[in-house]
């Protein structure tokens, strides 16, 4: 991806091996994302890097009928997922009936190519056992 | 700082809706000269000049640009990079530049032309990098994406329906269909924005605004100097700006935004309540974020916006009359300047101009614009001088 630096190459080192990677303060310990060079909360330095659960739960989502670019095959369902550990992102929600999709649905992480994009964290639903 | 002494004294707005014959600048500057011969003034009066920059057509030194095509040569240039709240931050920038001694009579000029010079190419580019560029765009969001998230989350909070949010294109329509200037007038029903073609569910394409070419300027200046001048004139009376985030995904509260901020520092300045408000100009970019201002401006109460914009209030003949041009739903939204006309209008209903949809009373008009993705806001009050 183009003009990644650094700090987000770790981020994306994490997505290579399958692992969705956030950082923690060490200072206040809250977690963000994205990834920062200052925490937000404290504007400390001192952050580490740490795998999250990849589990998470459904903000809000929308169906996109008309896609960005012919890169993205509509439809196809945006979602800002909220992660265990107390963070957002956006992703895309990944093999699921658009129709059943809701509004605080579990999900949990699988790394997968959207668009023309390298593997990206996107999210299923978890099938209750 | 009291802003009352920064009075409105010139409006113009260029030919609107599909402008084939000329291209972003050129209507820049027939809004810049517009709206100066409007005041009154000669070119050379004028010492400053702000502009928002064209995405069609983006140029570096964009004020500087438009102040040269002109032939003026103002001591004060200012060039705002984005779209949506800038509109009125303009305003702003342009009273603190007569406050403070850069500039005596200022002119706030904002044109472009997306619907007529924009290329496919160009238009997949602007969309594709709003995002952020990590960890937003590689899941090719959309802008109306961007703003259904955020209708999805009212409906899951409040039980809005889409029905409701398809009230604000009614109520558009409702106002279009007086206004000759307005690029779509059909008047709409609940059903038709219903029935329209799908863009990012729950949002339809008549839930979203529409894409223009036109232009259009204002001039300030000092109240004392307003006194000499042609038009009686409009004063701003409050100001106030809030920004919460710029991505939606580092949004806390996709439903409560910075208007809630932004309006309560307009309102203080002024000195008055949201009922004080007769006219409301409001940044109807999607239907959401028409409805959520209206929430968070403090016309109704939070989570009330779909029921409010059901009941009618907002159309001609209600108890707030929002956007009676057509707003960007409608009249004319040729990307960054969008809000420009909601000001305009306001002007035109203060001088008694609005023809059949002419406000009885009008003391006190409400602007409020904002870019991003509901990221950051501006509202403006205007009043009459004394």
């Amino acid at each position: 991806m183009a003009g990644v630096d650094q700090l987000n190459q770790v981020y994306f080192d994490g997505v290579a091996d399958g692992q969705l990677r956030i950082q923690q303060c060490k200072d206040c310990a809250a977690y963000q994302f994205y990834p920062r060079v200052i925490c937000k909360h404290c504007s400390s330095e001192h952050l580490s890097w740490t795998a999250a659960s990849g589990r998470g739960q459904v903000a809000s989502f929308t169906v996109v009928r008309r896609g960005v670019s012919a890169a993205f095959e509509a439809p196809y369902v945006i979602a800002l997922i909220d992660l265990e550990e107390g963070v957002r992102m956006m992703s895309h929600l990944v093999d699921v009936d658009p129709e059943q999709v809701v509004t605080g649905m579990a999900v949990t992480v699988l790394f997968r190519s959207v668009g023309e994009a390298d593997p990206q964290p996107v999210f299923t639903p978890v099938v209750a056992s | 700082m009291d802003l009352s002494n920064i009075a409105i004294v010139g409006s113009f707005e260029t030919d609107l809706g599909v402008v084939t014959d000329r291209g972003p600048m050129a209507l820049g500057v027939q809004a810049t000269l517009g709206a100066i011969a409007d005041a009154g003034l000669k070119p050379s009066a004028i010492d400053g000049l702000i502009t928002c920059n064209s995405l069609v057509t983006p140029i570096m030194y964009h004020a500087e640009a438009t102040a040269e095509y002109c032939g003026l040569t103002p001591g004060h240039c200012l060039s705002v990079g984005t779209g949506g709240g800038t509109t009125y931050t303009a305003l702003r920038y342009a009273a603190a530049a007569i406050q403070t001694g850069l500039a005596s009579t200022v002119v706030v000029s904002m044109a472009d032309s997306m619907r007529s010079f924009m290329t496919r190419d160009r238009a997949m580019a602007v969309q594709s990098s709003s995002g952020h560029p990590h960890f937003e765009q590689p899941y090719g969001p959309t802008v109306p994406a961007y703003y259904a998230l955020i209708a999805r989350a009212h409906m899951d909070t409040f039980g809005t329906t889409e029905a409701q949010f398809a009230e604000a294109m009614v109520s558009s329509r409702a106002w279009a269909h007086q206004n000759p200037t307005a690029q779509y007038r059909e008047r709409v029903t609940v059903d038709d924005v219903l029935a329209s073609k799908p863009i990012a569910d729950p949002l339809k394409l008549l839930d979203c605004s529409i894409v223009s070419d036109g232009g259009a300027a204002v001039v300030l200046t000092t109240l004392e100097r307003a006194r000499d001048l042609p038009h009686a004139p409009i004063v701003l009376k409050g100001y106030g700006e809030g920004h919460h985030y710029e991505h939606i995904s580092q949004a806390t509260d996709l439903t409560q935004s910075a208007a809630a901020d932004s309006g309560k520092a307009a309102f203080e300045q002024a000195g008055i309540q949201p009922t004080d408000i007769d006219l409301a100009q409001l940044y109807d970019c999607f239907s959401p974020a028409l409805l959520i201002q209206l929430e968070d401006l403090g016309f109704c109460e939070k989570g009330a916006g779909g029921a409010f914009l059901a009941s009618g209030a907002t159309q001609p003949g209600g108890k707030l009359p929002v956007n009676t041009h057509g707003g960007m739903l409608s009249h004319c939204h040729p990307g960054n300047p969008g809000a420009i006309f909601g000001l305009t209008e306001a002007i035109r209903q203060y001088r008694g101009e609005a023809k059949e949809r002419q406000l009885p009373h009008l003391e006190h008009t409400l602007l409020h614009a904002q870019g991003g993705i509901m990221s950051s806001h501006a509202t403006v009050v205007l009043g009459r001088a004394n």
